[in-house]
């Protein structure tokens, strides 16, 4: 399955590589990738392959969840098929 | 990337901030298979039934949330109405005596002994697999009643008393039959015993009771859902909410005109649509039972900014009730129903702005202010809205008056060819202005006073008030 990861907070150096290094280390692919400033935040939106991934969906939303307390950010997870019912026709 | 920032931030902000959500998946059971001239084995039959069925639905809902990562609140089944179940079973009738010499006072005990089994047997079976509610103690009593309707209407209170999950349902009118008056007495007297039997509670079980005209039979919200006989054997249903969705973007048109708005509510609407339209197909395939309807009924909850008052208050209307709530509303519902229907082929269910009193703050309050009145919601209730829908009236409102407050509101939805219902708490021992407090989903609301001029005259004469012709519309 892919899924839209998006990534929200204040700007500051880091946040890119640590959640990419997180990616990497639990075997998910990054199929695309971009950043932006929306509303005076920092905003990282990555689209993900989770098909290889060595972990279960539950447990990377938790760890994704503890990481985002670390680094002080919001990380939301969601099925590219939420955006593409929502905002395709 | 395959889809823009903004695109991404707009949906992330309905689920973060404006409480959109799927309120419901809701599976219909048919359960006509079970019936047996043995209560005993029937109900036997209905507890294997609905545990097999639906041994998976708590489940598959869980795993649907965690992969789209959309929050699904409730998980719901709806069954057959039972009396066409416990018919079989239920032979003779509860009272002697034909339904036009009803007198209203409900007998509860040992009448309502074999109805209760079936109560018992629903609430666990609900319990075992996990659901939220189960819908179905209902009858279908619009042109009259078997002795099996007669018995389970009977049943009502002490169903609902002693069971949680349970709720129940009554057709007590429809186009095509006109508006069965024995019935309506016959569900103001349930209602009435409903609450008087959890007084403690404020009234609470009244509130899993709903009395209805042109009942949807696909209906995924409770507490009127059951699954009518039209359906497939097991079908899913899926009720989207998100009012605080329309609300922020009815927020960002301040000075718009009207039509402008519209717009802008039927684009908003089309895309909540397709995410309960996903969520139906996900949850078909993965339970491997049929696709049902997409109901898109905007379903307030207490929370704040989860609200169809506000809607109408970031319209423009200092409060819900205010002169012009109809016009807006109309609008609202309209704009919802037109951006839905092309989101999704299988619209179905209730589909119309729910103005729950007690779920829905904004509502209380402009109740509790004398803004919103009985006769104003009944109003609002024409041209759009599913009905008087859990609003808390004085715990002495006789079962007459009861039954004239049912049969406005049946009388609206018989003539305009629509469904209308009516879920009313008499909350035993408070007046009007008095809080009552039901928690949960159902909220807090003010006792709304009713018209105190009798109409006991009128509906005790009981019989059925005929069909509207369809011709000279006026």
């Amino acid at each position: 399955m892919r899924a839209v990861c998006t990534v929200v907070g204040k700007d500051k150096p880091g946040i890119i590589a640590a959640v990419s290094t997180a990616f990497s280390e639990r075997s998910v692919n990054i199929l695309d990738i971009s950043q932006t400033i929306m509303q005076g935040f920092f905003t990282m939106i990555t689209l993900v392959d989770l098909a290889g991934m060595s972990i279960s969906l539950e447990q990377l939303r938790e760890d994704l969840d503890v990481l985002g307390e670390q680094i002080e950010v919001r990380i939301t997870l969601q099925h590219e098929d939420v955006y593409t019912a929502m905002h395709r026709v | 990337m395959l889809f823009s920032p903004f695109e991404i931030e707009e949906t992330l902000r309905m689920f973060s901030e404006e409480n959109l959500d799927v309120r419901t998946i809701t599976m219909g059971i048919n359960l006509l298979d079970c019936a047996d001239s043995d209560p005993r084995r029937a109900a036997g039959r209905v507890y294997d039934k609905i545990t097999r069925s639906a041994a998976r639905l708590t489940e598959v809902g869980a795993q649907i949330e965690a992969e789209l990562g959309v929050p699904i609140i409730n998980r719901r089944i709806a069954v057959t109405p039972i009396s066409m179940v416990a018919g079989a079973s239920l032979s003779g009738s509860a009272r002697a005596g034909s339904a036009s010499t009803m007198g209203p006072a409900v007998a509860g005990g040992r009448a309502a002994d074999g109805p209760l089994l079936f109560a018992e047997t629903l609430e666990r079976a609900a319990q075992e697999v996990g659901v939220d509610f189960l819908g179905g103690f209902s009858a279908l009593v619009h042109r009259g009643l078997t002795p099996a309707d007669e018995r389970v209407i009977r049943a009502i209170p002490a169903a609902l008393s002693t069971t949680d999950k349970v709720c129940a349902s009554l057709n007590v009118a429809s186009s095509r039959a006109g508006i069965n008056m024995d019935a309506v007495q016959l569900a103001a007297g349930a209602i009435k015993e409903a609450a008087d039997r959890t007084r403690d509670r404020g009234g609470f079980a009244a509130s899993r009771l709903v009395v209805f005209a042109n009942a949807p039979e696909d209906n995924p919200f409770m507490a009127g859902a059951f699954h009518g006989p039209g359906n497939p054997d097991t079908v899913v249903h899926v009720g989207v909410s998100g009012p605080g969705v329309v609300q922020s973007a009815v927020r960002q048109y301040p000075d718009a005109s009207l039509d402008t708005l519209a717009e802008a509510i039927k684009k908003t609407a089309f895309k909540i649509t397709r995410l309960g339209q996903l969520v139906v197909d996900m949850a078909a395939d993965r339970l491997g039972v049929e696709r049902g309807i997409v109901d898109l009924s905007l379903a307030p909850t207490p929370a704040v900014g989860d609200s169809v008052a506000r809607i109408l208050e970031e319209m423009g209307l200092e409060m819900a009730g205010a002169p012009g709530s109809t016009a807006a509303l109309a609008l609202l519902n309209n704009a919802v129903k037109k951006g839905g229907l092309m989101a999704s082929s299988r619209v179905g269910g209730l589909s119309g702005s729910f103005l729950p009193v007690s779920e829905d703050e904004a509502m209380a309050r402009a109740a509790e202010q004398g803004v919103l009145t009985l006769e104003k919601l009944e109003a609002m209730t024409a041209i759009c809205s599913v009905g008087l829908d859990m609003i808390a009236v004085p715990g002495d409102t006789s079962v007459d008056t009861l039954s004239g407050i049912i049969a406005d509101e049946m009388a609206i939805g018989v003539m305009n060819h629509k469904t209308t219902a009516v879920r009313i708490i008499p909350v035993p021992g408070k007046g009007a202005g008095e809080w009552v407090e039901f928690g949960g989903l159902l909220g807090r609301a003010p006792v709304m006073p009713v018209n105190r001029a009798s109409c006991t005259g009128f509906v005790r004469r009981g019989g059925l008030i005929p069909a509207p012709v369809t011709s000279f519309r006026n």
